[in-house]
């Protein structure tokens, strides 16, 4: 730590700043504390001049606020034996008259004026403070650019970026990050592929500084790391995979609404800070400590735009159906994430159904062409539902379970359509099923979900990986504290 | 001077924190290399001896100059050298 926790003395102890128009009106109280038999200490945060009714020390580096948690001055403090007994803050006439057993105190005062913010939570100087202040067992090496150095071109240099600028990751950012988890910062998140380290909250709190991401947003980062550091996700296999996967990222909850993530208009693409950033952390936590980079480990062919982020929410609010983590196991209410090995989204138009098995029959056809129209069973899908398309399927009262049904049921092909060499096209399956009828997709590979704007009678359809044992399976997690 | 800003190792530390050099090849037998005078005076004339040593131990040298000594090397010139050599010299002299 770098000063000393300071003793607050025995008696009262008053903390105040002249700035503030309530410790003003009550310095003729500080006054008449002061001519009672117990001590009265008062600490000016300030002006060291001020008040001039009795003498005050100044809290220059306001360690005394900052370590006595001073939100609002004035405060008044009683201090028995060096222990804190009893608090206010502002002026509340009968809590100081009860506190200072002054029954008479400030009588022609207000009865009540609330007090001014403290210096020590002032957004512009608290990151500092803490920085300064708390014991925090952040460990990692420091790096120092010099000052010919410009840091966001630094950064560059050193690798440490998607292709846009990072944030750096100052030690005030980065306490402020963690400020967004409970969790301490050295514990072990998961195994980081491919260099298989030890990922701690403190490294993934840096990466998500870097990613533009706010601390509230960190619980989510953290769950998605965990549900993708793991053989069923086989993020060592995603990034080495010369198909154009990523993790993608479906957040369920009511936390996605309380951090302003986007599920609606324009939900898979830019503008939402949640969205954007907190995919973007994931990937930079992977290139950074995992060590997984383009060209070296990741291995793509084309790759996808969605590799920097792809990341949105499901509208459970407007959804007719239930939510993707519902039907993953997770109880109603708890926020979560579900990580998916896909590339990047496209779109399925159809303007005219108007019958749900109109609709499904286009969505079958479209679903169809993943990867491979004569491919099937190997990859799965997400398949994101909009509002126009949803209410065709609300009016009919489809369920989640009816339309996954339907699809798998509208999707059976004949394997001797399917089997290499079938209609001229060399690809296709194995010639011992040709006998076989086949759906596109395996139990469980639709990950059915809802989002997207108000208007448009489109849906959505990203690819997956190879499934499976041989690739990548889903993989939902719930998002901590 | 290291007086800029300090932030913390977003890495997993597995490699020195200062930036690193690249490699030694191991010969410079059939290797590209440039040759860049700052254009102060006689720096052409330490070059030339430079590329007499080179070309004897098989490397092909091509060469380059800057505008002026007291300006960067433009980008061009820059994406130049990156473009056709495997190594650089630049060279200093007065």
């Amino acid at each position: 730590m770098s000063s000393l926790v300071p003793v607050l003395p025995d008696g009262f102890v008053v903390i105040v700043k002249r700035e503030c128009a309530t410790c003003q009106m009550i310095e003729p109280v500080l006054k008449d504390i002061a001519a009672c038999s117990t001590p009265l200490t008062v600490y000016t945060q300030d002006d060291p001049t001020f008040p001039e009714s009795v003498s005050a020390i100044h809290d220059s580096d306001l360690a005394v606020s900052w370590h006595n948690n001073i939100d609002t001055v004035p405060t008044l403090i009683k201090v028995v034996n060096g222990k804190e007994v009893d608090r206010t803050f502002g002026w509340l006439a009968a809590d100081w008259q009860r506190i200072t057993e002054i029954a008479e105190l400030g009588a022609d005062l207000p009865a009540m004026r609330p007090g001014c913010g403290s210096m020590s939570v002032d957004p512009d100087i608290v990151d500092k403070l803490r920085a300064k202040f708390t014991d925090s067992p952040v460990i990692a090496r420091t790096v120092q650019f010099s000052d010919a150095e410009d840091e966001f071109e630094a950064m560059y240099a050193r690798g440490w970026t998607d292709g846009f600028p990072v944030i750096p990751p100052t030690r005030e950012r980065v306490l402020r990050m963690l400020t967004g988890t409970t969790r301490h910062p050295q514990d072990v998140v998961a195994i980081a592929p491919p260099d298989l380290v030890e990922l701690t909250v403190e490294k993934i709190a840096i990466n998500a500084v870097m990613a533009g991401c706010l601390p509230e947003y960190l619980p989510w980062v953290i769950a998605a790391l965990e549900a993708v550091c793991n053989d069923q996700f086989n993020m060592h296999g995603v990034l080495a995979t010369t198909m154009p996967v990523g993790p993608v990222i479906i957040c369920n909850g009511p936390g996605t609404r309380a951090i302003g993530m986007n599920s609606g208009i324009n939900a898979f693409g830019q503008g939402n800070r949640a969205n954007n950033t907190i995919g973007r952390a994931v990937q930079l936590t992977i290139r950074n400590v995992g060590g997984g980079r383009p060209g070296e480990v990741d291995r793509a062919t084309h790759g996808n735009p969605g590799k920097i982020s792809f990341c949105f929410a499901e509208d459970e609010v407007g959804s007719p159906f239930t939510s993707l983590a519902t039907e993953r196991g997770i109880p109603l209410g708890q926020n979560a994430v579900t990580v998916f090995a896909g590339e990047g989204p496209r779109c399925v138009v159809d303007q005219l159904a108007r019958t749900p098995e109109e609709l499904t029959n286009s969505l079958v056809a479209c679903l169809q062409t993943v990867h491979h129209p004569k491919l099937v069973i190997g990859f799965d899908a997400i398949l994101t539902i909009s509002p126009d398309h949803g209410r065709v399927y609300a009016e009919a009262r489809w369920s989640r379970e009816k339309l996954i049904a339907e699809l798998t049921e509208r999707s059976m092909t004949p394997g001797a359509d399917l089997v290499r060499g079938a209609r001229e096209i060399a690809e296709g399956i194995p010639p011992h099923l040709r006998d076989a009828t086949l759906p596109k997709f395996r139990p469980g590979g639709i990950l059915l979900t809802y989002a997207g704007g108000g208007a448009g009678l489109f849906s959505s359809i990203v690819a997956g990986w190879a499934n499976g044992a041989i690739g990548s399976d889903p993989v939902t997690r719930v998002v901590g504290s | 001077m290291a007086s800029g800003i300090t932030i913390l190792d977003p890495t997993n530390e597995s490699k020195p924190a200062t930036r690193q050099t690249l490699a030694r090849p191991a010969s410079i037998k059939g290797l590209t290399i440039g040759l860049l005078d700052i254009s102060k005076p006689r720096g052409n004339l330490f070059l030339n001896r430079i590329e007499e040593l080179l070309t004897e131990r098989g490397a092909k040298v091509l060469r380059y100059s800057k505008p002026t000594f007291t300006k960067p090397a433009p980008v061009d010139l820059r994406q130049e050298i990156a473009t056709q050599c495997n190594l650089v010299i630049e060279a200093l002299a007065d």
